[in-house]
C-alpha cells in the first residue's frame, strides 16, 4: 500500500489550509483520493466543502500545503487548469448559458469545428449522446433558458460528461433533482465507476451515500474529522462526527432575560415554490433561532415574511394586531427589520462612509426641510459607532474597509437609529472572525434584555443552541419542529432538519408519474 | 478579547493611511478635471490664434450653455445607472412648443413669455416622467424607453411646428438673450451657472441626492431599508426631462427660434460631458461639478482645434480620443482606490 501509494491515490491533498481576512475555511486537511472510488465528502454548511471545490478547481489557492494530481504537483490558477488534467467539476450553482442550446452548452469547451466554422452536425450528434447517456429526452438545439432546473442540473452533468475526465466532481448534483432523476444519476455514476474515473461526491442527503459511495470524509469547521469506509459506518455515526462536541458557547445563553409577551405571529406563511404553510411566534426580549440546511426556506420565509421577495399567504400579527406587509417599507414602518444573509450586496452601501449606512434606514431623523443636517447625523453616528464598538478610525471610513464583524455591526447600528422591535437576523455572523462573533452574540443580547424580539437564522447549530431560548427546525421548505432550551440536542435539530430529504424522496418516489 | 486586538490593530493603521490617501485622492478628483481644463485652456491660449481673446471666451460661454444644462439633467440619470437619450429631442419638442405660444398674437407679450417658458419646462417634465414611470414600472432598461421617447418626441416637435422653424419670438425676449454682463458674460451662461449650482446643491444637501447616491451604489439595500428607489428614481429621470425643457429655453434665447430640428444628436455631448467629468456609468458616484468642467473641456477642445484650423472632419476624431482616454484615466484612478484600500 505504502509502497506504491501514488498510484493507488489520484489526489492527494497535504496539509491545505486556506485563510482568508479573518476566516480559516479550509484548517490543514490531509486528503487522499484512490483511483476509481467513489469519496463522498459530507459536512455541515460552512464546514468547508465548497471550498474544497474551489481550491481544486483553481478558484481559490492554498495558503498552505500542496495537492498532487497523479502523483505531481497540480497547482491550478483557473478552472480551464482543472480542464486541462482531466478534472471535471459540476458545481453547487448552474452555469449555463441561457440564451445558447443545450449543444453549445454541453459542448462548449470543446466546439467541434470545420473549417474554422462550428460544425453544428456533429456538435448536435454529440450532445445528443451526451444527453442519452444522462437520460434527457430533449432536443440538443432546445435553448437552456426554456429548461427547468432539474433539466438543466442534468445538462451540467451531461456537460461534466462529455469530456473524457479522470477525476469527477459532483457538488450536492441531487439538490434539486427528482428521485427517478436521482436513481438515474446514481446508475451513470456506477457506469462512470466501472470506466475506472474516480467521483468525489458531496451531498447533504446522507442517505444517499450508502448506495453509491465507496468511502467517506467528515469535515467540520474546515478541519477534516476522518475518513472512513462506508460499510464501517452509520449515519448516527457520521452525524455525530460532523456535529462534534463543541459545546463551549454555553455560556453565552444569559438566564436573566425572560421572554415578555409575544410581539410577532406569522400565521400560514407560504412563498413561490414552496408548498407547504409556516407558522410560528416569537415574543419579546426572546432570540428564537432557525435551524436547517441550505435551501430549507429558511431565507424565503424570513424574505416573505419581510416583503423582501412575494408572499403568497399568510398573516402577520404585531402586538396582537394583524399589520400588512407587501414590501419591505411596511416591514419597517412596523419597526420590522432584516439583516440579510449576504451583507454586502444587500444590508449595506459598501462604497459610502459608515455614517450614511447608520442613518440610510431613517432620514428623517437628521433632517429640516428636506435638508441634511450633517452634524446631527455625524453625532448620531458616532454615539452608535461608540455604543457598538465598531473599530473605525472614522465615521467617514467607507463601510468596504471595514472588518465583515464591524460591517454587521454597522447594519445594527443602523437599525438601531431606526429604533426597531424586531430584528431577522440572516446568518449573522456569517464570515466573521470568532472573536467579532462573540461580540455580534453580546450585542444580539443587549436587543433582548432591552426587550426586542430576535429571529436569528443559522447554519451554524452550536451557535444557535448557544445564544436561543428556543429553535425552529426547518427541512425542506417546511417548519418540521421546536424546541425549547431545556430539549436541545444538537443530534435531534439535524434529525430534524433531514428529515423531510429521507421521508419525502420515498413519497415521492411513489407520488411521481411516469413522465 | 486579546486576540481581537492584535487582529484589529494593525489593520487599523493601515485603514487610517488608506483615509489619507482617499481623502488626496477624492479631492484630487474633480480638482484633476479642473486642472485638466486649466491646462488644455492654457495650452490653447498660446498655440491657438485668437483663442486668448474676450470675444473667444464669450463665444465658448455661450456655446457652452446648452449642453451643460442637458449634462447636469443627464448626470442624475446616469447616477441611478441609468440614461436618457431623449434629452436632444425633448429639447426640440420643448423650443417648438415655447416659440408657438410666445409669438400667439391672442396673450400680452409679457404672459406669453412667462407661459413659453413654464411650457418648455413643463414638456421636459412630462417626457422625463413618462420616461421614469415605464422604466421603473415595468423594469425596462432606460436605454430603450428613452430611445423610443427620441423618436417620439422628436416626432411631435414636427407635428406641433408643421416641420418648420418658428420664427419672430418677442424682442424683449430676444434681447434679454443678447444682454451681456461685464462685458463677457452672457445671460444664457449665468442661467446655466444658476441650475448647476441648484443641482450641485440637491444632490449634495438634500435627503433626494441622499437616496440617488445611495441607490446608484445599491439600489437593493436601499429597498431593504425600507425605501421606494422606484420613487426616487422616477424624481431623477423628471429632473432630467426638466434639464431638456430648460435647455431648451435656452436655445430659443440664443438662437431666437423654435426648431423641430434642434438638438439632434445632443444628447452623446451630453453623456460625454458627464463621463469626461468623472460620473461612472454604472452609477453612485460623480458630481454635476465634474459634469459641468467635463462640458467646458468639450467645447474648449472644440473651440481651439477649430481656432488651430483643424477641420470639422479631424475635430471629431481628436474630440472622440479624448473622451476615450478619459474612461481609461478613470480605470487608473478606480485601481489606484482599490490599491488604497488594501494597504
Amino acid at each position: 500500500m505504502t509502497t506504491s501509494q501514488d498510484k493507488v491515490n489520484i489526489l492527494e491533498i497535504k496539509g491545505v489550509t486556506k485563510r482568508f481576512p479573518g476566516v480559516v475555511a479550509i484548517d490543514n486537511v490531509d486528503l487522499n483520493i484512490e483511483r476509481g472510488e467513489v469519496h463522498v465528502l459530507v459536512g455541515q454548511n460552512g464546514a468547508g466543502k465548497s471550498s474544497l471545490v474551489k481550491l481544486l478547481c483553481g478558484m481559490y489557492q492554498p495558503s498552505e500545503g500542496e495537492i498532487l494530481f497523479e502523483g505531481k504537483p497540480y497547482s491550478p490558477h483557473r478552472p480551464e487548469d482543472a480542464f486541462k488534467v482531466g478534472i471535471r467539476i459540476v458545481y453547487q450553482e448552474l452555469n449555463l448559458l441561457s440564451y445558447l442550446s443545450v449543444a453549445e452548452n454541453i459542448l462548449f469547451e470543446k466546439l467541434p469545428r470545420k473549417n474554422g466554422l462550428v460544425d453544428y452536425k456533429t456538435l448536435n450528434r454529440k450532445a445528443r449522446e451526451a444527453l442519452e447517456e444522462v437520460g434527457l429526452d430533449i432536443s440538443p438545439q432546445t435553448l437552456v433558458e426554456e429548461l427547468g432546473i432539474a433539466q438543466m442540473q442534468l445538462i451540467e452533468i451531461a456537460k461534466a460528461l462529455s469530456n473524457e475526465s479522470k477525476l469527477l466532481i459532483l457538488d450536492e448534483p441531487t439538490a434539486t433533482l427528482t428521485p427517478r432523476e436521482i436513481s438515474r444519476l446514481f446508475n451513470i455514476i456506477h457506469r462512470l465507476k466501472q470506466r475506472g474515473v474516480t467521483i468525489i461526491y458531496i451531498s447533504h442527503h446522507l442517505h444517499e451515500i450508502y448506495e453509491i459511495g465507496d468511502r467517506v470524509t467528515v469535515l467540520r469547521n474546515g478541519q477534516k474529522v476522518e475518513t472512513r469506509s462506508i460499510q464501517a459506518v452509520t449515519i448516527p455515526e457520521i452525524v455525530k462526527m460532523m456535529v462534534g462536541r463543541d459545546m463551549k458557547e454555553e455560556y453565552l445563553f444569559r438566564s436573566e432575560v425572560v421572554p415578555g409577551p409575544e410581539i410577532l405571529r406569522v400565521e400560514g406563511l407560504r412563498y413561490r415554490g414552496n408548498p407547504h404553510s409556516i407558522s410560528f411566534g416569537l415574543k419579546q426580549g426572546e432570540i428564537v433561532g432557525v435551524a436547517g440546511l441550505v435551501g430549507a426556506g429558511r431565507t424565503e420565509t424570513m424574505r416573505a415574511l419581510y416583503g423582501a421577495d412575494l408572499k403568497l399567504a399568510g398573516d402577520i400579527f404585531l402586538n396582537g394586531k394583524l399589520i400588512k406587509i407587501k414590501r419591505p417599507k411596511d416591514a419597517v414602518n412596523h419597526n420590522i427589520c432584516l439583516l440579510t444573509e449576504d451583507r454586502k450586496s444587500q444590508g449595506l452601501i459598501v462604497d459610502m462612509p459608515i455614517y450614511i449606512n447608520i442613518t440610510l434606514a431613517d432620514l428623517k431623523q437628521i433632517t429640516k426641510g428636506g435638508l441634511i443636517e450633517r452634524q446631527v447625523e455625524k453625532k448620531a453616528a458616532e454615539r452608535l459607532v461608540k455604543d457598538l464598538g465598531i473599530k473605525t478610525p472614522s465615521i467617514e471610513q467607507t463601510v468596504r474597509n471595514l472588518s465583515g464583524g464591524n460591517q454587521q455591526k454597522v447594519v445594527i447600528a443602523k437599525w438601531l437609529f431606526r429604533k426597531t422591535e424586531v430584528f431577522i437576523c440572516d446568518e449573522p455572523t456569517r464570515g466573521i472572525d470568532v472573536g467579532a462573533k462573540y461580540e455580534i452574540y453580546n450585542l444580539l443580547w443587549e436587543l433582548a434584555a432591552q426587550g426586542k424580539g430576535l429571529i436569528v437564522v443559522s447554519s451554524d447549530l452550536p451557535e444557535l443552541l448557544g445564544i436561543c431560548h428556543r429553535i425552529i427546525v426547518f427541512s425542506k421548505g417546511k417548519l418540521v419542529g421546536q424546541l425549547e432550551r431545556s430539549e436541545f440536542d444538537q443530534e435531534r435539530i439535524l434529525e430534524l432538519a433531514y428529515q423531510e430529504y429521507i421521508n419525502t424522496g420515498i413519497e415521492n418516489a411513489k407520488m411521481q408519474p411516469a413522465s | 478579547m486579546q486576540t481581537q486586538e492584535r487582529i484589529e490593530k494593525p489593520a487599523n493603521k493601515g485603514k487610517a493611511a488608506s483615509i489619507t490617501r482617499r481623502f488626496f485622492y477624492l479631492s484630487l478628483r474633480e480638482a484633476g478635471i479642473g486642472i485638466a481644463l486649466v491646462i488644455i485652456t492654457l495650452i490653447f491660449c498660446i498655440v491657438a490664434p485668437y483663442f486668448a481673446t474676450t470675444d473667444n471666451f464669450l463665444k465658448i460661454f455661450v456655446q457652452i450653455s446648452i449642453n451643460t444644462v442637458l449634462a447636469v439633467g443627464m448626470t442624475f440619470a446616469i447616477l441611478i445607472a441609468g440614461i436618457d437619450l431623449s434629452v436632444g429631442a425633448v429639447l426640440a419638442l420643448a423650443t417648438v412648443v415655447g416659440a408657438k405660444i410666445m409669438i400667439s398674437k391672442d396673450l400680452p407679450v409679457e404672459l406669453a413669455m412667462i407661459l413659453a417658458i413654464l411650457a418648455c419646462m413643463g414638456v421636459g417634465i412630462v417626457c422625463g416622467f413618462i420616461n421614469g414611470f415605464i422604466t421603473e414600472r415595468w423594469k425596462i432598461h432606460s436605454f430603450i424607453v428613452t430611445l423610443g421617447m427620441l423618436n417620439i418626441a422628436r416626432g411631435a416637435s414636427q407635428v406641433v411646428s408643421d416641420n418648420a422653424t418658428i420664427n419672430g419670438l418677442p424682442q424683449p425676449f430676444v434681447d434679454f438673450g443678447n444682454v451681456i454682463i461685464w462685458g463677457i458674460v452672457p445671460t444664457i451662461f449665468l442661467i446655466t451657472v444658476v441650475i448647476v449650482g441648484i443641482a450641485w446643491f440637491i444632490l449634495k444637501y438634500t435627503v433626494f441626492g441622499r437616496y440617488i447616491y445611495a441607490i446608484g451604489n445599491n439600489e437593493e439595500a436601499v429597498r431593504l431599508s425600507g425605501h421606494n428607489p422606484a420613487v426616487y428614481k422616477i424624481m431623477a429621470y423628471t429632473i432630467c426631462g426638466l434639464c431638456a425643457g430648460l435647455g431648451g429655453v435656452v436655445w430659443l434665447l440664443r438662437l431666437n427660434v423654435g426648431s423641430p430640428i434642434a438638438g439632434v444628436g445632443y444628447e452623446l455631448n451630453a453623456i460625454a460631458a458627464v463621463i469626461i467629468g468623472g460620473t461612472t456609468m454604472s452609477g453612485g458616484r460623480g458630481s454635476v461639478i465634474g459634469t459641468f468642467l467635463g462640458a467646458c473641456i468639450l467645447q474648449v477642445l472644440n473651440t481651439g482645434l477649430q481656432l488651430m484650423g483643424v477641420g470639422d472632419n479631424f475635430r471629431p476624431i481628436v474630440i472622440g480620443l479624448v473622451i476615450v482616454l478619459a474612461v481609461i484615466l478613470d480605470t487608473y484612478r478606480a485601481k489606484y482606490l482599490l490599491n488604497a484600500r488594501r494597504v
